[in-house]
C-alpha cells in the first residue's frame, strides 16, 4: 500500500522538496527543503540514470576485505538486508561470508524507493526486492568491474583475462588479490559506461536453496543492537507520559514530587505530552507515577468499542459515501438473481505490538550536526521534521538506521512520533545531553496508530446454475490516509486504497460487482499493519466466497478456479496450495480444511488450513500448506521464513488480539490483555514457492492475508458455524 | 550496594534493591544481550538464568539475586548452549532477532531439564517466550535439531 501511496505521490508532485515540506508542515513543523543539484539530477529511477558510482554509496569494501553493502531499506526481521546483500555479492563475486549491511540515509537520489517512484527514501509496501533488484545488482556488476580494472593496472594485463570468483580476482599469470587489497585502487577507476549483468542460469546465490541468513549468529548471542541498546555518554533516558485519551491535549502538569525522585533530571512538555528525563529508564519510570498531568479531553474520542460497532453496522446498510469498483449493474443483478446471500464481517483495532517498544536517540554535536538512531522506515521524513525542530537544515542531520525488533508497518508513520518525542525533549533540556526515549509496553499498547475497525456487508447473487453473478461490498471504518499529508495522494473521489485494496481488485470474473465505501470519522489514530488493506478485506471476500460456494453446490478451489480464467498466477497459487494439501482427499480423522487465496503487494498467496475443533468449540490450526509466487525468488528460505512468520502473525490476530476502547480508553495494555501468538498455537507450515522469472515482488506482507479466511472456512467445515467476527476468542472458539 | 554475580563476575552496584535485574545488567552493567519487552514477565525476552533456572529479570527486584549466580547470554558457553545457538544458526531462527536472547535462554533450561523433548514439552517451555515474528516453527525443528546434536 504504501508503495503505491509513494509512487503517486512521486508522480504527482515529483518534487521531493515539496513532499517532504508538505508531510513536517502537517506534523507542525514548516521546513523548507531544498534539492541539491546533483540529488535533483539523479532522482529518477535508476534504469534511466547513468549508473551510479558504486563506492560513493552502495558498496563499501575495507582494507579488511569486509563488503559492506549500503541498504536502502530498512530491516525489521523480515530480510531485505539479506536480500540486497545476495543481489550485490552475486554480481560482485564476493564470497558470502565476507558480506555484511549497514542502514544507509540521507541520499535519496540513491536511496530513493525505486517502486514508488524513486523520490524518498522508505521501507514498506514489501517493496524492498522490487526497488533493489536492479539497482543493487548493478552496483555489485560495477564495483566487480572496478576491482577488475584495479588488478589489470596493477599487474600489467588485459582486464579480460582477469576473474573473480569468492572474494579473489585472479589472473592466468598467477596473481591474485583480495578485494581487501585492492579496494583503495579499485575506488578511484573511472566508473564503467554500463555493466553486463549476469545471466540467470549463472546465479549462485540468487535463489540459492541453502544460502544462510548473513546475521544468524550475532542474533542468537546477544550481539545484535538495535535502537534500544544505544549507549551514548552522559546519555540520558526519558519515558512518556501520552494523553490519556486520543485528542486530549496538556493544560499543565506539576513535577514537584517527581523531581525529588532519585536519579531524575527533569521533566519537559513536548508536543506529544509529558517526557520525564533520568539517568536511566527504571529510573524516568519511577518517577513518572508522581508528575500529575491536567489535561483538555473536550476534543478526545469518548466513545466505546460497541457504540463504535453498532455505528459501523448501522451505516453499512446505508448507501456507501464512495465507490470503489462498479461493474455492470449489481442492484438489478441482484434483484433478478435466483439466490441472494447476504454476510457481515466484523474485525477490531489490532496494535503492531513489536517487540521492541518504540524509541528514538537523538544526540546534538558541538558542530551543532545532530544525529538521530531509530527503525527509520521513513528516513527522509523523519530527518527532515528532526531538522525541523532543531532548526537546522536536514543536512545537518544523520540518520543511524537501526536493525529493529519488529514493525510491521509501525515505525513508517507520517507524524514522526517517536523522533519528535526524542528531538524535542533533548531541545528541552538545551541539548545538553544525548537522549533516548523509550516506551513502555503499556506506552506502546496504548498509543494508537492501529489496524482500523471496519465492517463489510457483502451480499452475492447467484444465478439457477450458481454462477456469481452479482457481488456487492461495503466498507464502513476509518481511512489511514485522512488527515495525513498523503490524503492528497493516495485518496481519490473518497476513497482510501489502503481501506479498499483486495476488495475492489478481486480477480474473479463476476459480471456485476460492486465495491462501496464509508469512511467514519473516530478519534483513534490507526495505521497500515502487515499486508495493510488486505488483512481485512481478504477475510471478507474469501470467507464470504466460502459461502457462496456452497450455496451454489460447488468445491471452494474448483469453484474459485471457474472465475479466475485470465489470471494465472492466482490460479496456479490455488492449485498448488490445493494439491500439496491434499485437498480432494479425506484429512486425517478430525481434521477439517479451509482454503482461501489473497494477492497483495503483487504477490500471489494460497493458504489451506487444516483445524481441529473440539467438544468445548476451541479451534487449533494444525497445519498451513501455503503457495506463494513472487516472481523471481531471490532467497527461497527467506520466502519461507516469511510464510511462517506472516501465517503465525496473521494466525495470533485471528484468535486473540483485539484494542477495543472504553469511553475513549484502550482496555489493553500488555500482552496479558492483548495478546498474541505463542509457541503451542503456532502450526506446522509447508511452504511451496511458484518458480517464476516474472520481476521479484515482495514477502514480508503477503503470507498475512489468506490465514484468517482459511481458518475460519475450515472450522466452518468442521462445525457448520460461521464465524464472521474477530478474534475468535470473542466466541469462546479458541 | 547490592553485590551481584553474573556470567561469572561480581559486581557491586548502588542501585535501588527494587530496580529490576533486567534494567542493572541493561542500564548500569552495560550488557544489552538481554532485552526488554513487557516489564511484565509475560514475554520472555529478558530472560536469564539464576543458578540455572530460568527467571524473568524484567519482575525480579535485584536484591533478590544477591548471592546468586547468574547467566546472561553473553555468558552462556557450556555445549548445551553451543548446541541451541548452533542449531538457531543452521536452521535461520532469528528473524528480527529481538526476541532470541530469551528464546535461547529458555531453550537452554528445557534442554537441561529433558534432554530429548517432544513437541508438547517445547511448547509448554517456551510459551512464556513471544517472537512476534512467529518463528515457532523454526524454533520447534532447532528445538529437536539442538537435542539430536548432544544425543550424538
Amino acid at each position: 500500500m504504501l508503495a503505491r501511496l509513494l509512487r503517486n505521490t512521486a508522480i504527482q508532485s515529483s518534487r521531493r522538496g515539496f513532499l517532504i515540506g508538505a508531510i513536517a508542515s502537517a506534523g507542525g513543523f514548516v521546513v523548507g527543503y531544498h534539492l541539491t543539484g546533483g540529488q535533483a539530477r539523479a532522482a529518477g529511477p535508476v534504469a534511466e540514470a547513468a549508473l551510479a558510482d558504486p563506492f560513493a554509496g552502495y558498496v563499501r569494501i575495507g582494507a579488511d576485505n569486509r563488503v559492506t553493502v549500503l541498504s536502502a531499506h530498512f530491516e525489521m526481521g523480515q530480510g531485505s538486508y539479506n536480500g540486497i546483500a545476495t543481489l550485490v555479492a552475486e554480481e560482485l563475486d564476493a564470497a558470502w561470508d565476507q558480506m555484511d549491511v549497514e542502514g544507509a540515509a540521507g541520499n535519496p537520489a540513491l536511496y530513493g524507493n525505486l517502486a514508488w517512484g524513486g523520490a524518498i527514501q522508505g521501507t514498506g509496501g514489501s517493496t524492498a526486492m522490487a526497488s533493489s533488484f536492479d539497482r543493487y545488482r548493478q552496483a555489485g556488476a560495477a564495483a566487480r568491474a572496478m576491482l577488475v580494472a584495479a588488478a589489470a593496472e596493477e599487474w600489467g594485463v588485459p582486464a579480460e583475462e582477469i576473474s573473480v570468483a569468492e572474494g579473489v580476482v585472479s589472473h592466468a599469470s598467477g596473481a591474485s588479490a583480495t578485494f581487501g587489497e585492492l579496494a583503495e585502487r579499485a575506488s578511484a577507476q573511472p566508473l564503467p559506461g554500463d555493466v553486463q549483468l549476469k545471466d540467470r542460469g549463472d546465479w549462485r546465490l540468487i535463489g540459492n536453496e541453502t544460502l544462510p541468513r548473513y546475521d544468524s549468529r550475532p542474533k542468537v548471542e546477544g550481539r545484535q543492537d538495535y535502537t534500544i541498546d544505544i549507549k551514548l555518554p552522559g546519555m540520558l533516558t526519558a519515558v512518556m507520559i501520552h494523553p490519556p485519551r486520543f485528542g486530549a491535549t496538556l493544560v499543565s502538569f506539576d513535577a514537584t514530587e517527581a523531581l525529588t525522585m532519585p536519579g531524575i533530571v527533569d521533566v519537559v512538555e513536548t508536543p506529544r505530552g509529558v517526557a520525564v528525563v533520568g539517568e536511566h529508564y527504571w529510573a524516568a519510570l519511577q518517577a513518572r507515577d508522581r508528575v500529575v498531568a491536567e489535561w483538555d479531553e473536550s476534543g478526545a474520542e469518548t466513545r466505546s468499542t460497541p457504540e463504535l460497532l453498532e455505528e459501523y453496522r448501522a451505516l453499512a446498510v446505508e448507501p456507501g459515501q464512495a465507490v470503489a469498483r462498479d461493474d455492470g449493474n449489481v442492484e438489478e443483478a441482484l434483484a433478478a438473481a435466483e439466490t441472494v446471500l447476504e454476510s457481515t464481517f466484523e474485525v477490531p483495532y489490532l496494535a503492531h505490538a513489536a517487540l521492541e517498544p518504540m524509541n528514538a536517540v537523538v544526540r546534538r554535536n558541538e558542530d551543532g550536526t545532530l544525529e538521530v538512531w531509530g527503525g527509520h522506515q521513513l528516513p527522509d521524513l523523519y530527518q527532515a521534521v528532526a531538522a525541523g525542530i532543531a532548526e537546522v537544515t536536514p543536512d545537518k542531520v544523520r540518520m543511524h538506521v537501526m536493525k529493529t525488533g519488529g514493525s510491521f508497518g509501525r515505525r513508517a508513520v507520517a507524524d514522526a512520533d517517536v523522533i519528535v518525542e526524542a528531538v524535542s525533549i533533548a531541545k528541552a533540556l538545551d541539548w545538553r545531553a544525548p537522549v533516548q526515549v523509550q516506551w513502555s509496553r503499556e506506552d506502546d499498547t496504548r498509543a494508537g496508530r492501529f489496524r482500523p475497525m471496519y465492517v463489510h456487508r457483502l451480499r452475492a447473487g447467484l444465478d439457477a446454475d450458481g454462477n456469481l453473478v452479482a457481488w456487492h461490498n461495503h466498507i464502513v471504518g476509518q481511512s489511514i490516509l485522512r488527515g495525513t499529508p498523503f490524503e492528497g495522494f493516495m485518496v481519490t473521489n473518497g476513497v482510501d486504497l489502503t481501506s479498499v485494496e483486495g476488495a475492489n481488485n478481486l480477480p474473479y470474473a463476476i459480471p456485476n460487482m460492486r465495491v462501496d465505501l464509508t469512511t467514519t470519522d473516530v478519534g483513534v489514530p490507526v495505521l497500515w499493519w502487515r499486508a495493510v488493506g488486505s488483512t481485512h478485506t481478504a477475510f471478507a471476500v474469501e470467507a464470504f466466497l466460502d459461502e457462496v460456494a456452497e450455496a451454489a453446490g460447488q468445491d471452494p478451489v474448483e469453484y474459485r478456479l471457474g472465475m479466475l480464467e485470465g489470471h494465472p498466477r492466482h490460479a496456479a497459487v490455488l492449485r498448488l496450495a490445493a494439491e500439496k494439501a491434499g485437498w480432494g482427499e479425506a484429512p486425517p480423522e478430525g481434521r477439517f480444511r479451509g482454503i482461501a487465496l489473497a494477492e497483495s503487494f503483487n504477490s500471489y498467496v494460497a493458504q489451506v488450513a487444516e483445524v481441529s475443533v473440539d467438544e468445548a468449540g476451541r479451534t487449533r490450526v494444525h497445519r498451513v500448506v501455503c503457495a506463494v509466487d513472487c516472481g523471481t525468488p531471490i532467497n527461497p528460505d527467506q520466502i519461507r521464513a516469511q510464510m511462517e512468520g506472516g501465517i503465525g502473525f496473521g494466525l495470533g490476530a485471528i484468535l486473540r488480539s483485539e484494542i477495543t476502547l472504553t469511553e475513549g480508553y484502550v482496555d489493553q495494555d500488555n500482552f496479558h490483555t492483548y495478546e498474541v501468538l505463542r509457541i503451542e498455537e503456532m502450526p506446522q507450515v509447508e511452504v511451496h514457492i511458484v518458480p517464476s522469472e516474472e520481476p521479484p515482488t515482495g514477502v514480508g506482507e503477503p503470507g498475512v492475508p489468506p490465514i484468517g479466511p482459511a481458518v475460519v472456512n475450515a472450522v466452518y467445515s468442521a462445525t457448520r458455524t460461521r464465524y464472521r467476527s474477530l478474534p475468535l476468542t470473542r466466541h469462546g472458539a479458541v | 550496594m547490592v553485590s551481584l554475580m553474573i556470567n561469572g563476575t561480581e559486581h557491586t552496584v548502588d542501585v535501588d534493591p527494587d530496580m529490576p535485574l533486567l534494567w542493572v545488567i541493561r542500564d548500569v552493567l552495560g550488557m544489552t544481550g538481554t532485552k526488554f519487552g513487557c516489564g511484565l514477565a509475560v514475554c520472555g525476552a529478558c530472560t536469564v538464568h539464576m543458578d540455572g533456572f530460568p527467571i524473568r529479570s524484567c519482575q525480579t527486584p535485584v536484591s533478590t539475586v544477591e548471592g546468586a549466580s547468574i547467566t546472561t547470554v553473553e555468558g552462556l558457553d557450556d555445549p548445551v548452549a553451543q548446541a541451541v545457538q548452533d542449531a538457531w544458526v543452521e536452521l535461520d531462527v532469528p528473524q528480527c532477532g529481538y526476541c532470541q536472547s530469551g528464546q535461547v535462554m529458555s531453550a537452554v533450561s528445557l534442554l537441561r531439564d529433558i534432554p530429548s523433548p517432544t513437541d508438547e514439552d517445547i511448547d509448554a517451555m517456551m510459551g512464556g517466550n513471544i517472537c512476534r515474528c512467529a518463528t515457532y516453527h523454526r524454533i520447534r525443528a532447532a528445538v529437536h535439531a539442538a537435542a539430536d546434536k548432544l544425543e550424538g
